[in-house]
């Protein structure tokens, strides 16, 4: 579909990527990060880009913040008895690490930060549909992130990230209400964040892109956005009657007032099987920008993976059940679930196996965010495996609450969304910063947490199977070779994720200049300045090329400028 | 449309992009609301499933000559809401202002007459909690389920209060802009999108009286 009359041959279409020579670059002069000064210029800014830092640093200090409640939980389990922190402290540890990553990392990780930076530059906007509501999306993110660290300061939540009743509405003595409040405050923001998304998608994309020559991540975002929007208001409601339960005394979730504590987990799971959906789709989003760019092909299917970032969407919502087998719901109710759930390994699988076909032939480079690409087509295969396996009723009652599930959420959630997000940032960083990361360090690092990783949570399996429940402070001696070493790689994996960190910070100030294009990629992100101005674009880009057209990827970038 | 408008922002290139932008993000905003009530509505029905006679003889203690008139009232407010757009599409300005206070005047008389309902249920002790008080039907005598109903029409008709409360000053926020001029028949999005919400808010309660109010009369026949 290319208006380009240049023939394309096999050879130039399988050019290597080398890193580039960067001595004589040099950072524009005027960028989206010097256009202001001052701390005022940032905290009311209304550019997209400066709002992604905003939540980039947001969300970083999150992670960190969950990663040392994971690493008292890690070094609790060394040793089978109970000897650094007692049960209650050992719930709360569990509960807060929980909460804080999912609702205060994953579900913002990539959307706020990557999707808010580059949802615009890939659509050619000059900003988000609603600059004012995306700003204040990250001031109602905090403010429910200031509610769940006071809930924190004064001795969190025991309650684990599910909040089940009537444990949580009735018994719990902890701050569970401040806890909600925050969830609830901050859910806002994701709705806020999720119709910008869907408004911006539909009316400000540039002259000429059409909905099918929308870059992947964009079709993934539009569809983590589809999500947000419908199941977080049904978190918000149930959190608010958790919380008017505690407090007013309603009985809603209360049997011995005649209310159905089932009834909270069918609302709970409503949005929060689906979030697991917000949370992985943008990482899918992320893996096939990077598979094309270093593969140097045009993704398999671009269609059907495009399609089926909608159809998980969809079909997220009707799983909901498949949480609750173990809670006296009917067979037929539990068998329709089982199958159903099963149903979302099979847009899964085609985005997997139309990963492969696009490696299968491709010009691979194995540059840092390809290893990070690699990793996790790897390790969400594993958890999405594991996935239809604790989808089949039998199998599901034997591991149910067990380290098996576990290992399968984090193998989706940390081996999925984090290392689509670590290969997402090692990817654009050269556009959000404009500069360059030490490249040998990145691959070290890249390498140390796929090592980490894998030690931390592939012997949870083991242990889920052999009957280790979850939630408990203490365990069986037999268990105990398999927890040292999911300890010692949960301190690999630590590691891992500072390095990032470090040189990251570091490269801001003495990286060298990456030019507007270091990865020769194609993509309207990349025909922009690094980093881009505040405007985004000079000249409003038209789009005559379907996305990753790498048939004509050395001239594209040079062709959309002039246009 | 001119694209020098003064209310044109600067990351949208026609006036056009701008309202049909803004009008669709308010359409996705009333999606996200629906599924926000429907966490109750879902209550809702569960327990009328289960608590069905109770639920019948709770409804009949409802003032529903009260729920009636304020349906009465709301939806006369979407009416004026509507004629409030209409005059900015006529530019008449005066019009605007004067529609809009009398659909505040509206939505503050449907509050009033709310005030008044909850006053005589808490004079009554309808409300759920230890002091609750309610004469169960023979049929259901576990004053617990009736309870359980109270417990939905408050949230359901406290938080569609709620969202009264913000339209009200969503509206007010209009009135000084629609004095000076500022909504004219090229550009009065602001008045189209909280006139959206403003109609969402009374359908809401469209569907809150029949469930609420009309459902017990009707069963005990």
């Amino acid at each position: 579909m290319s208006a380009n009359p240049n023939a394309t041959t096999p050879d130039t279409a399988r050019t290597s990527v080398t890193a580039p020579a960067t001595s004589d670059l040099a950072l524009p002069r005027e960028n989206y990060l010097n256009a202001q000064y001052g701390l005022r210029s940032w905290l009311l800014t209304r550019d997209h880009k400066r709002i992604a830092i905003l939540y980039l640093i947001s969300v970083t200090a999150f992670f960190f913040l969950g990663g040392f409640f994971a690493l008292l939980i890690r070094l609790e389990l060394l040793t089978p008895e109970g000897d650094l922190v007692g049960p209650d402290t050992y719930n709360r540890l569990f509960t807060m690490h929980g909460i804080v990553m999912v609702f205060f990392f994953l579900i913002p990780s990539i959307p706020a930060t990557l999707g808010n930076f580059l949802l615009p530059l890939m659509i050619g906007a000059k900003d988000l549909a609603f600059p004012k509501v995306n700003l204040g999306s990250w001031y109602v993110y905090n403010l429910g992130a200031l509610f769940t660290l006071w809930s924190i300061l004064h001795g969190g939540v025991d309650t684990g990230w599910t909040f089940y009743t009537p444990f949580s509405t009735t018994y719990s003595n902890t701050y569970v209400i401040t806890a909600a409040l925050g969830i609830f405050v901050a859910g806002f923001s994701s709705i806020m964040t999720g119709l910008n998304f869907i408004v911006t998608v539909h009316r400000m994309r540039a002259p000429g892109l059409t909905w099918f020559r929308l870059p992947l991540f964009v079709w993934s975002m539009y569809a983590t956005s589809l999500i947000m929007i419908l199941g977080t208001p049904v978190i918000a409601i149930t959190l608010l009657l958790v919380a008017a339960e505690r407090t007013l005394h309603l009985g809603i979730f209360d049997p011995a007032l005649g209310g159905d504590p089932i009834l909270f987990q069918h609302l709970f799971w409503f949005y929060s099987h689906p979030a697991v959906y917000i949370m992985v789709l943008p990482g899918m989003g992320v893996v096939s920008e990077l598979v094309a760019a270093f593969s140097r092909r045009r993704i398999v299917g671009y269609r059907v993976v495009a399609f089926a970032s909608v159809a998980i969407a969809i079909l997220g919502f009707l799983v909901w059940g498949h949480h609750m087998f173990v809670t006296g719901q009917s067979l037929y109710t539990a068998t329709i679930f089982s199958v159903l759930s099963m149903l979302v390994a099979i847009p899964s699988a085609v985005k997997v196996f139309n990963w492969t076909a696009t490696l299968y032939g491709g010009a691979i480079s194995l540059e840092t965010p390809m290893l990070y690409a690699l990793g996790f087509i790897g390790l969400f295969t594993i958890g999405g495996l594991t996935g239809t396996m604790v989808a089949t009723l039998g199998f599901d009652v034997h591991v149910h609450d067990t380290y098996f599930i576990v290992a399968h959420f984090h193998y989706i959630m940390v081996g999925g969304t984090i290392m689509a997000y670590m290969g997402g940032m090692h990817y654009w960083w050269p556009k959000i910063s404009g500069r360059l990361y030490p490249s040998f360090l990145s691959k070290l690092s890249a390498l140390i947490i796929f090592v980490g990783f894998n030690l931390t949570f592939f012997p949870q399996f083991i242990l889920g199977y052999l009957g280790m429940p979850r939630r408990y402070w203490s365990y069986p001696p037999e268990f105990q070779v398999l927890n040292v070493l999911s300890t010692a790689g949960a301190s690999i994996l630590g590691i891992g994720y500072i390095l990032p960190l470090c040189y990251f910070a570091w490269s801001m100030r003495y990286g060298k200049a990456a030019g507007d294009n270091p990865w020769g990629a194609v993509g309207l992100e990349w025909t922009t300045a690094s980093p881009p101005p505040t405007h985004n674009f000079d000249v409003t880009p038209i789009v005559t090329h379907e996305a990753y057209d790498y048939g004509q990827a050395p001239v594209l970038g040079e062709e959309a400028r002039v246009v | 449309m001119s694209s020098t408008h003064s209310a044109l922002q600067h990351h949208f290139d026609t006036l056009d992009q701008q309202r049909e932008a803004s009008t669709f993000g308010m359409w996705c905003f009333l999606v996200t609301e629906i599924m926000f009530f429907g966490g109750l509505f879902t209550a809702y029905v569960v327990y009328r499933l289960r608590y069905q006679a109770a639920f019948e003889a709770a409804s009949n203690s409802l003032l529903t000559w009260a729920g009636a008139v304020n349906t009465a009232v709301l939806i006369c407010s979407s009416l004026t809401m509507a004629l409030a757009i209409r005059s900015a599409q006529l530019d008449r300005r005066k019009a605007i202002v004067w529609f809009l206070l009398v659909t505040m005047l509206l939505g503050a008389t449907f509050l009033g007459i709310k005030a008044f309902e909850y006053t005589t249920e808490f004079r009554e002790h309808h409300y759920p909690g230890p002091s609750f008080h309610f004469d169960a039907p023979p049929a259901d005598p576990n004053p617990h389920h009736a309870e359980m109903f109270f417990a939905i029409y408050f949230c359901m008709t406290g938080l569609h209060a709620a969202h009264m409360l913000i339209g009200l000053g969503l509206l007010s926020s209009l009135l000084a802009p629609a004095w000076k001029g500022r909504y004219t028949p090229e550009w009065h999005n602001p008045l189209e999108c909280i006139g959206l919400y403003w109609h969402f808010v009374d359908i809401v309660w469209i569907f809150l009286l029949p469930l609420l109010y009309l459902f017990g009369a009707h069963g005990t026949k």
